[in-house]
């Protein structure tokens, strides 16, 4: 596992209050929402602003979203490419 | 207009550290200082699981915590109406997200400055599609929660109701919250309403 992908889950459980969820529950490839960690609306917007906060990036489209919150995987993809800091 | 009696069934008090339920003491923990360690303890006491609880703002922990206690083991019918009250309004969240807007502002916590979220938050929870309202006023006025609750359960709106005081100012606490229905021994009048909160405050 990257180290991205661990600060990721890590940074999610904080940003979004997953008390009952360890670092180790979150695979790399399982859906974010829906089935997965059954995050919702109001967590994709924490999610926004976990991703400006710590990497600088600033959603133009909140649409994007839905594809890069797919998964840890898919995020760090994401960050990977447009990280600014 | 029905003529039902209606009656105090249940009461519950979270103040100081101290939970109540019908005036006896069912968890205690003095040494813990922040209320929302106090709240995460004996959230962890009741062994619910519900892991949305943990995204709750302070007075929506509490108010769901109170509910857990007073609605246990009992049948809730989705009609049960909601009315609550206190002094601080969301007054502790508003700060809190006001902090935030300082760099991100956190849409996690925008949606808890409203004092009512945290009916919603119970409403959920019990599966309630009920009336319901929070009021704000300087001290817990029996007589307009007499009365509001009153005109609900005698127009038939509401088989059941909880009302009650759910305070939260400057990290002090003071909740109390009753069930009232057509099962007990003590009538709901705003005298008893009045003597038990006073009861449980001295």
């Amino acid at each position: 596992m990257s180290d991205l992908r661990t600060e990721l889950k890590i940074n999610i459980i904080e940003q979004l209050n997953l008390e009952d969820v360890k670092v180790q529950d979150i695979a790399d490839d399982e859906p974010l929402f829906g089935d997965g960690l059954g995050l919702d609306s109001i967590d994709a917007l924490e999610l926004i602003v976990l991703l400006e906060k710590d990497y600088g990036i600033k959603l133009t489209e909140p649409q994007q979203g839905k594809e890069i919150f797919a998964s840890v995987n898919r995020m760090a993809e994401f960050i990977e490419e447009n990280r600014t800091m | 207009m029905g003529d039902k009696p209606f009656f105090i069934e249940a009461l519950v008090a979270i103040k100081s550290n101290v939970v109540y339920r019908n005036g006896e003491e069912i968890f205690r923990r003095d040494h813990i200082q922040e209320p929302d360690a106090f709240i995460k303890e004996f959230f962890k006491n009741l062994k619910v699981k519900y892991p949305k609880f943990h995204k709750m703002d302070v007075l929506s922990k509490l108010g769901f915590l109170a509910s857990e206690v007073l609605l246990k083991d009992k049948y809730v019918s989705p009609d049960t109406a909601l009315i609550f009250s206190n002094s601080a309004s969301s007054m502790e969240t508003d700060r809190q997200y006001r902090a935030s807007m300082e760099d991100f502002p956190s849409p996690s916590l925008f949606v808890y400055t409203l004092p009512n979220i945290v009916l919603g938050e119970i409403s959920i929870r019990h599966r309630l599609q009920s009336e319901n309202a929070f009021f704000v006023s300087e001290k817990f006025n029996p007589h307009l929660i007499h009365t509001y609750t009153t005109g609900l359960l005698k127009n038939e709106m509401s088989p059941a109701a909880v009302c009650g005081w759910l305070d939260l100012k400057n990290k002090e606490y003071d909740v109390f919250l009753i069930l009232i229905s057509e099962n007990g021994k003590i009538p709901f009048t705003e005298e008893n309403l009045q003597k038990t909160y006073y009861f449980d405050n001295e």
